[in-house]
């Protein structure tokens, strides 16, 4: 985690999208948005992709599992903040959740050719700093920050 | 290669994107897994898949794909080359079995978007 990156830094541009569960038609709608914005802010083709990689598998997340979600988009000077609030059933053990391989997706997930266990690890892995808190029969909460100063071509 | 020439060596069918059978590429990635796809597919590169709802089509559009190949003889629903011709990604059919359709663009020097993953991606 580059120390650039803190909840301080001046906010250049924020974005708010409203996210169905059970929608599968809709999946990455938003994420495909995001990306959109996130191209026209400027920034690199590494901040893009990783930001589209973790939005998608979070918005794929939402409309597997929950009854509906918000996903906020928060461009700053240093870095891209997405947070995601869903109203679902929540995660009882989020350590297990986040294990490789661990998944609950039922046959239609599977089917799109998620639910195998790995959304929250690569929602993790491209994150700068992942957050992650969850109320079993509340909802979810995410928050991914990528950092800018990375300028590693696509 | 052009995806022209890709088509011919699979003896593939052009469901979308018939316009652009000129364009250049130099890499594959193939999985069936879509989280997959996200984490470790390069823009620009072909996707060998054999997964056909438009969800594939979308991913590969999240990652810039520059066109599906669906191997094994699947054909795609009418949902995704809806979303593939909106999207403007072309999609190829070929019989081939996906470890035929890598062996055959291997030989003919496309090659994996990347190698292996880094040792410490599941870490």
């Amino acid at each position: 985690m580059n120390p650039a990156v803190n909840e301080s830094d001046s906010i250049l541009n924020q974005y708010s999208f409203e996210v169905e569960g059970g929608n599968f038609n809709a999946a990455g709608t938003v994420s495909t948005r995001i990306k959109s914005l996130l191209k026209q802010n400027g920034l690199s083709d590494d901040v893009v992709r990783k930001s589209a990689i973790v939005s998608y598998e979070a918005e794929i997340n939402i409309v597997s599992y929950a009854r509906k979600g918000t996903i906020n988009l928060i461009v700053t000077s240093h870095a891209v903040v997405i947070e995601v609030v869903d109203e679902g059933p929540g995660i009882p053990n989020i350590e297990l959740a986040m294990e490789q391989g661990y998944s609950t997706a039922n046959q239609q997930i599977r089917e799109m050719g998620f639910g195998a266990g790995m959304g929250l690890h690569n929602i993790k892995s491209y994150s700068d700093k992942f957050d992650i808190s969850s109320e079993v029969d509340k909802g979810t909460f995410l928050k991914m920050i990528i950092a800018r100063n990375n300028s590693k071509k696509d | 290669m052009k995806l022209r020439e890709v088509k011919e060596i699979l003896d593939a069918n052009i469901i979308v994107g018939e316009e652009k059978l000129d364009m250049e590429v130099s890499t594959a990635f193939g999985a069936d897994l879509m989280s997959d796809v996200l984490a470790f597919a390069k823009a620009g590169s072909l996707l060998l898949t054999g997964l056909t709802n438009p969800q594939v089509v979308k991913t590969a559009a999240s990652r810039n794909i520059a066109a599906i190949i669906l191997v094994r003889g699947k054909e795609p629903s009418s949902e995704a080359i809806d979303m593939a011709k909106e999207l403007k990604i072309p999609i190829l059919t070929t019989k081939y079995i996906l470890f035929e359709t890598s062996g055959i663009l291997y030989s003919k020097g496309i090659v994996g978007c990347l190698k292996k993953v880094e040792s410490d991606f599941y870490k």
